[in-house]
């Protein structure tokens, strides 16, 4: 629990950061905004839970709860329901579910090659503080 | 009871602590292999770590299934942080004290504290520190499913939960 100020993008990202070396064990300086936490972090599946509760105790203030609902973050659901994942591809309705429901995701080229096994590969250390700064406004 | 790293629990608080405490003995046959004397170094039993993490993980574990009345298969997915300072040796007690930091339907995250009492010193100090996730089986975020019944939580659990009357003896198990 911090202070109830507004924070800013820097405080933010310094939050994530340290977020992220606690979660995942990684250094500082390999938390760049660029970095995908798959890939470049090496999170597993329990590691994006871990994430989550770590930014909700971070970003809390007796004020105001940062309650991360499940899916809000990561869309860990897409995977089981067969109307938005065809043959291993994300469908035009999931791409339209997961552009409402997680814009702090880029999709970028994933959409000509929506597979969704490269689906967690999108997400970023930059999609963490966009997640952060929207939810807090 | 098999592979049980805890012998009694000695406090609970529903939804949030648990406190286990395990007295470790030269009977244990494990210890003389841990260490051994070797040339001119004479034996050195002491208490291993990776044990000492397991009678983490079951106080803390035990904690997380309470929550839900032992229906959730609970189990320890990440050890996030371990910090283990001092041996705990044979003729000491060893405590573990769980706390429950967040919890949702995919899992919960436990923050636990190890220390043992000397006799010799009549007193408790820290061992270490330990930070763990545990993962509810069924709510996995891959979406694999597993076999119905509860293979998590056997008698011995409730067991130990039963002895501190937290639970009524002889309560049907809930799978």
């Amino acid at each position: 629990m911090e202070s109830t100020m507004a924070k800013s993008r820097e405080e933010i990202e310094a939050d994530v950061r340290d977020v992220l070396v606690d979660a995942l064990g990684v250094d500082e300086d390999d938390v760049v905004p660029t970095a995908t936490l798959k890939g470049d972090l090496g999170a597993e599946s329990i590691d994006y839970l871990d994430i989550v509760f770590r930014l909700e105790k971070k970003f809390s203030t007796p004020e105001k709860p940062f309650k991360i609902a499940q899916g809000e973050l990561f869309p860990e659901n897409l995977m089981t329901d067969p109307s938005l994942v065809e043959g291993g591809k994300v469908t035009a309705k999931g791409i339209a579910l997961l552009k409402e429901r997680v814009p702090h995701v880029e999709l970028g080229s994933f959409e000509q090659d929506p597979q969704v096994t490269k689906l967690s590969g999108l997400f970023t250390v930059k999609s963490l503080c966009d997640f952060v700064q929207r939810k807090l406004g | 009871m098999r592979w049980m790293w805890i012998d009694k629990v000695v406090a609970y608080e529903p939804n949030r602590r648990l406190v286990a405490v395990k007295g470790v003995s030269l009977s244990e046959e494990h210890l003389h292999a841990h260490f051994a004397a070797e040339g001119a170094l004479p034996a050195c039993p002491v208490m291993p770590n990776s044990l000492i993490l397991e009678g983490m993980a079951q106080t803390a574990g035990i904690l997380v299934g309470s929550v839900h009345g032992f229906r959730e298969k609970v189990v320890l997915a990440k050890v996030a942080s371990a910090v283990i300072e001092r041996d705990v040796n044979p003729g000491e007690t060893i405590r573990y004290d769980a706390t429950i930091e967040r919890m949702d339907e995919s899992g919960a995250s436990t923050v636990g504290t190890i220390e043992r009492f000397s006799f010799v010193d009549n007193a408790w100090a820290p061992v270490g520190r330990i930070e763990m996730m545990f993962s509810h089986l069924d709510q996995n975020r891959a979406g694999t499913e597993f076999p119905e019944e509860n293979f998590v939580f056997g008698e011995n659990f409730r067991t130990l939960l039963s002895g501190l009357g937290a639970i009524a003896p002889g309560a049907k198990s809930p799978h």
